[in-house]
């Protein structure tokens, strides 16, 4: 291992093409931001209204939810970028496997009790 | 692969992936992720299941209070924000942005768990005590270990702070501050799905 690992730089080896993608980056983080704002307040705003019916509601608002994540994952956890096949895996996986848990605990506690 | 690091003409462009350290770092984190995806499965599925189960508590629609929950979701959600954009000034070398956008996220973090602490008071003085029912033990579990994983996260990053509040970024910090930004990420994912399910469903589905 080199030594100087724990020593600061003077500048960013970054070369002008990689300072403007990075910076084109941030923008695109920034409007998802906005678009999870967005996504935000109609959820809230869908069940704060007064006549909107509650079998549009709960699909709408889970809807919203799904979309906020997979702009969470992609976005601000970079899963869209190139080198990041193994953490998409992990994570697809995860939520593979969250699925039918969330189903089943509803399924023997709420509906069927054992 | 740590010695194939150019480090002559200043902080590589990826300075969390650069070391294999910080690339272990960064798989382990999604790895860990990962885990706690199934992990909060559980507790939400738990919560859907008996949150009808209020017995002869206070339900859910006579507690939630939705300018509450909204404003604990824009801290959050703009804290997801804040600390994205430290890991944007780590990658340009902006040492002195990197601690000022990771200490909003603190302050921010820090908001919300007053906030949550101030409705489980507000819970308990309306009579939802833990064991009042079903609905009130898995609902402060779900919620209460969110705020947990908040609470963690807030002492993560003060370390990482304070111990290095003179270091400037190198290849050491530069993936732990990048780990603590994805869990910080996770902590809003979560969030997002307990204000659909648990307040929204709870107040209006």
């Amino acid at each position: 291992m080199a030594e100087n690992l724990d020593q600061p730089f003077k500048e960013s080896a970054m070369n002008n093409e990689e300072k403007r993608k990075i910076n084109r980056e941030q923008r695109t983080q920034v409007i998802a931001f906005a678009f999870m704002i967005g996504i935000t307040i109609l959820a809230f705003l869908a069940v704060g209204a007064e006549g909107v019916p509650g079998t549009f509601t709960t699909p709408f608002i889970l809807l919203l939810a799904f979309v906020q994540l997979l702009l969470q994952l992609y976005y601000f956890m970079h899963l869209k970028d190139k080198d990041h096949g193994w953490p998409n895996s992990f994570m697809i996986s995860g939520l593979v496997l969250a699925a039918p848990m969330i189903v089943a605990l509803i399924m023997l506690l709420g509906v069927v009790k054992y | 692969m740590a010695d194939s690091v150019d480090v002559n003409k200043g902080l590589p462009a990826n300075p969390e992936k650069a070391t294999l350290d910080g690339k272990n770092k960064f798989l382990g984190m999604f790895v860990f992720l990962a885990g706690e995806t199934t992990m909060f499965a559980t507790f939400f599925g738990t919560y859907l299941g008996l949150r009808s189960g209020t017995g002869s508590g206070p339900e859910a629609a006579d507690l939630f209070q939705l300018p509450l929950v909204f404003i604990m979701t824009m801290l959050l959600l703009t804290s997801s924000l804040t600390s994205v954009l430290a890991t944007f000034a780590m990658k340009k070398n902006q040492f002195a942005k990197l601690k000022l956008w990771m200490w909003i996220t603190f302050l921010l973090g820090a908001t919300f768990l007053g906030l949550e602490i101030y409705e489980f008071v507000e819970y308990y003085e309306h009579g939802l005590g833990y064991t009042t029912s079903a609905f009130a033990s898995s609902f402060y579990t779900l919620v209460g270990l969110h705020g947990a994983h908040v609470l963690f996260g807030l002492a993560w990053i003060l370390l990482l702070l304070l111990r290095n509040r003179k270091a400037g970024i190198t290849l050491t910090n530069a993936p732990k501050f990048y780990a603590f930004s994805l869990y910080w990420h996770f902590i809003d994912l979560v969030w997002v799905f307990i204000f659909t399910v648990v307040y929204l469903m709870g107040i209006g589905g």
